[in-house]
Parts: C-alpha cells; structure tokens; sequence
C-alpha cells in the first residue's frame, strides 16, 4: 500500500492522485456550500421565529433516511438521459451529497439559535435591537459553536460518502477503491481508504481551528491570556 | 413621567392577565409593581416597551402615546434590567455595556468610553472589562446589566425582579448601591418584584396587584403599611406591620439618651468592674465605636474579643425608630447602643424609653420622615 503511494506513476496523469483528491474535495465543497445555502437560512429561521419546528425535524428524519448508493443509480437513470456530458454523472451524484449534508446543517443551525440563552434575546429585543440585528448580532455569534459542529459532521459524511460517486464512474478518491476492486489491487484499494480517511481528518481539523477563532471565548470559556495590566480600551480590540 | 391609561391585556384563550389598569409613574421617582404570581405585573411593565401589546388601553411617556411608535426606537429611549441580566454571552463586559450607546449612535470608540464610566459608577473595577459574562458571579453580572441599560442614558428604566437571583446577602447590597445611584440620576422608574420588603425599600410609591391584574392599592411604603386599602393587601403587606412602619418614623429628637459606661477593649478586670454596678458594661475600640457587651463578674483576664456578646445591634441616632427599638430589644443589657453619624458611640436607651416617646409621637400627630429601612 505503502508502495503504491509512493509510486510515481501514480501521482502522474489524469487520473493521478492528485488530480483525485481535488476531485473529491471540490464535489465536497460544492455539495457543502449547496446544502450551506438551502440548510442555513431555513435553519436561521425556524430557530429564530419558532415557527416550523415540525418541518426540520420531518424533513431531517426523512432526509437522513435515504439509501445513499440506490438514490444515486436512480437519479443517474433519471437526470441522465437529459445531458450529454460527464455532468450526467456529476449532477445526481451532487444531488445526493447535498441531501446528505443537509440535516446536520439545518438541524444543527436551528437547534444551535434555539438554544441561546432567552434572556440574552429577551435583553437584546428590549433595549432596542431589530430583528435582524438579534439573529445576527446575538443568535448567530452564540449559536456559532453547534452551528460549525453541524458543518463538521455534514463535511465528514460527505467526504467519505462521495467515494460512491465513482461507482457511477466519476472521479474523486473513490476511484482506486472501485477501481482497485475491478482489479483485484488491494494495494490500490487501501491506498483510496487511507487517502479518504486522512482527507476527513485533515478536513475536520481544519474546521475545528476555523472555530477557534471565529468562536468568542466567551462562548468557549478559554482563559484568555490575561492583559489586565495594560488600559481598558486596549485589550478589547474585537467587538 | 410614565402613564397608564385603561390598560388591558387579554390573551386569545380568555385570561386577564392586566384589568384596567390605570397610574402615574412620576418622573425621577421609582415605582414598584409588586403582587403574588400571576397578578399581571410583569406583563404591565412589558407593554411599556410594549414586548407585549396592549389589548386596549394606553401607555404615555411624558404625555406621549406609545401607541403606534417604532417599536425599537422606543425601546431605546428605556433602559430594560431583567432577572438573569440577559448579559450577551460572546461579548465581553465592556462591550456588553457599549451595546445601548452603540444602538444610541455613539461611534465604537465613544460607546466604549462611555461603558467604562458606567463600569466603574456601578462599582466594578476597571479589571472587569475585559472579561466575559461566564466569569461573573450573579451579583456581578447584574451590575453588569445595570449599566448597560443606564449606559444610553434614558429617562426611564424598566426593571423586571433585578435582585431576586442573587443570594440575600448580595441582593441587599445591591439594592443600598441602586438607591444611592438612583438618589444621583433620578431616572424614572417601573421596577417589578414579588418581594414586598425589596417594594418596600426601593419605592417612593408602591402598586399592589391582585390576582387577574387589578390594582388593589397605590400607595408610598408607610401608607401600605399604616393605611392598607383591605385585607388582600393588608395580608400582602404581611406580618409585623406596626413594627416595620417604624422604618419610616425618624427618630425622635428628644429620645432620652443616657450616657453609656463603657471600656475600650483590652481593659484590665478592675477597671471593668470599676466602670459600671451593672450587670452587663459595654466595650468600645479605640475610636469609641461599640463593639459589644461582657459581663465584668465573669471576665478572668483582660478584655479580648472572645469576651464580647454581639447579639446587640446599634442604631444611629438619625436612623429610624425601627433601628431604635431593635438595638434596644437585641442588646444583652436591654439598653440600646446609639451612635453618631461617625459611628461613635452617643449613649443608650431603653424599649421603655422608645415605646413612651412613640407614644409622644403619634399624640403629637407626627408620623412622616425619615427613610425606609
């Protein structure tokens, strides 16, 4: 396995390793910014208004319940007669990446605005903040810790889920397990599991230290270092 | 001044929550709702900054209807205190207290000069500002959320049970520090508690609710408890009522003070036998201030603050009949300890001497001065 990693052969050509793993993380990345886009706002909203507690958690459930791999091969029978191109393949794959990735988004943006504490809220709407300014000057900030954990777990299921997108022959590290299996090269198989399993990792770490700094430590309880000593007005350099 | 015109509130299922409610919340003075759960005084103080709107009825800010306002904009002319603070989480004490001058339209700069002010007027040390609410004990972060509502500098403030989640001892300190503040900004002022004593301390004029919204009594704290309007507000009021009244009479000038014997502490056995016949001999420090009572007979070495009974309280003698008569009924010698606006020590006197000059009093028909205590 170990091998063929290092093998140059491999990392060469359209179908390098290279090439794969950008594949991968740009279907990744599409899928997430789609599922960002649809999830967020209506996670924003319904934790904001209370109103359609019911509908996330439906569509959650009914979203999370979906076969992966049968959702794929009927989307391909359905989408692909209607393009041409390799986009026949890339589309329903996309789609259900997306679906994936949508209810720990939504559920997790709702769930995290619900859950700041009323009385800020309440604070907030009484000396005079419009709505808007609530959601994104208090919900937000203080919701942001659950918000990026949704982000986590929707990034971590659609890498290794987007494996399956080659089994309708398209890129992505998925390729050397399918591949791989046609041929029998289990060298190349384990090398598209560890490659996928290392790019997660590496993926979730990455999001963990976004949170970091953008969540404020007085959300996370990090001490601070302490900076008393030197004037008020100069340690709050951040709103 | 705030005003309540006729105001109802009934929610869909039927429920009065405020039954015409109509009373003056006097400019620069401080008014107290207060009344059992469920009497409808958190919901009145929300229609002020009409959280929750009116059924019908009006409420006036200085002669001007609420009615119809931008809601926001009149909700930044009143400073709003609540229970738990509501302090914003992600935000650090400072920049929890620029947030009102911030939505005044201070520049960043401005709000947060103007938040350091109000940090140090309600008594946390500069140290505070770069912290987060989470590092704060309850006191603390109410204070917090005092100066923040202060910090836009409004004319009124609405405050919804701003003590009541501190521990006893904090709550009465806080409430001294508010009324001392509020002595020097002379906002006005709707403050809501469940807690008659906390009503009767901070209010120049207190409403008694009843059950259903209605007002059962408007009144200063003596009336309510010299004068209750009926027997739902005189049970409110509660017990010990004669007694607690005596927080609002001064007492009287010509309250018989006798001198004291006294030694300073660290006196030889001789010299405390020597001052007094009785059998009980007040003990003093080096600056006259009481310190306690011992028992000359029974003292086997020098004075030292083992020695001391402190059961007695001590009353200044410009405090109320009510501090009088409990320093008198705590001390061992049944003599209470009077001092003076220093804290040294005036003389005693006795609850004979302070129930005859009550007597004298109330023949003379002068009930009013002083303050709550």
């Amino acid at each position: 396995m170990i091998d063929y990693l290092l093998d140059p052969a491999h990392w060469t050509g359209s179908d390098s390793i290279g090439t794969l793993l950008v594949q991968h993380l740009i279907y990744t990345g599409l899928s997430l910014l789609v599922a960002a886009v649809i999830g967020v706002p209506i996670g924003l909203y319904v934790g904001h208004t209370g109103k359609g507690t019911f509908f996330i958690a439906g569509v959650a459930n009914a979203l999370r319940a979906l076969p992966t791999l049968g959702l794929v091969i009927l989307l391909v029978i359905v989408i692909a007669p209607a393009f041409a191109s390799e986009l026949a393949f890339v589309i329903p794959s996309l789609i259900v990446l997306v679906l994936l990735a949508i209810p720990p988004i939504m559920t997790n943006t709702y769930a995290g605005v619900r859950a700041v504490d009323a009385a800020a809220v309440d604070a907030a709407v009484g000396m005079g903040y419009r709505p808007l300014k609530v959601l994104f000057a208090v919900q937000v900030p203080c919701a942001l810790p659950l918000i990026l954990s949704g982000f986590r777990g929707a990034t971590l299921q659609v890498i290794s889920t987007a494996t399956i997108a080659a089994y309708v022959s398209l890129g992505g590290l998925g390729r050397l397990i399918i591949d791989g299996r046609a041929q029998n090269d289990y060298d190349q198989m384990l090398a598209g599991a560890v490659l996928v399993a290392a790019l997660a990792l590496l993926v979730d770490l990455g999001i963990g230290l976004i949170g970091r700094f953008a969540v404020s430590p007085g959300l996370t309880r990090r001490r601070i270092r302490a900076t008393a000593a030197q004037p008020v007005l100069a340690t709050t350099a951040t709103a | 001044m705030i005003t309540f015109e006729h105001v109802s509130k009934v929610y869909p299922d039927g429920t009065h929550a405020v039954h015409d409610l109509t009373f003056d919340a006097p400019t620069g003075k401080l008014t107290v709702l207060v009344g059992p759960s469920g009497c409808g005084k958190t919901t009145s103080l929300r229609m002020v900054n009409r959280l929750i709107r009116p059924t019908s009825g009006d409420i006036l800010l200085d002669g001007e209807s609420t009615n119809g306002m931008d809601e926001a904009l009149l909700r930044r002319r009143i400073g709003y205190v609540i229970q738990h603070a509501g302090l914003f989480p992600h935000r650090t004490v400072l920049d929890n207290v620029a947030a009102t001058p911030r939505l005044s339209g201070a520049s960043k700069r401005q709000a947060r000069l103007i938040a350091g002010e109000l940090l140090e007027r309600v008594g946390l040390p500069a140290t505070f500002a770069s912290r987060y609410p989470w590092q704060l004990s309850g006191g603390q972060q109410q204070r917090v959320g005092v100066a923040r509502a202060l910090a836009s500098d409004p004319d009124f403030m609405l405050m919804d049970e701003p003590f009541s989640a501190v521990d006893p001892v904090v709550r009465s300190q806080l409430q001294d520090e508010f009324l001392r503040l509020q002595r020097e900004i002379g906002k006005t002022i709707i403050m809501v508690t469940h807690d008659i004593d906390e009503a009767l301390k901070l209010g120049d004029q207190v409403a008694v609710l009843r059950t259903g919204g209605k007002l059962a009594q408007l009144a200063t704290p003596e009336e309510l408890l010299t004068a209750p309007a009926d027997a739902f507000v005189a049970d409110f009021v509660g017990r010990d009522r004669g007694y607690r009244s005596l927080g609002f009479v001064a007492a009287a000038p010509g309250l018989v003070v006798r001198s004291e014997p006294s030694v300073p502490i660290g006196s030889s056995v001789e010299d405390a036998r020597a001052a007094t016949d009785d059998d009980w001999l007040l003990v003093v420090d080096e600056r006259a201030h009481p310190l306690g009572w011992v028992e000359p007979r029974t003292l086997r070495a020098p004075i030292s603050f083992s020695d001391l009974n402190l059961s007695g309280t001590v009353a200044h003698r410009t405090g109320t009949m009510r501090h009088v008569l409990d320093a008198s009924l705590s001390a061992p010698s049944r003599r209470g300890v009077l001092v003076d606006e220093d804290g040294a020590l005036v003389g005693s006197v006795t609850a004979a001497e302070v129930v005859g000059s009550l007597a004298e009093i109330h023949a003379a028909g002068v009930t009013t001065g002083g303050t709550a205590s």
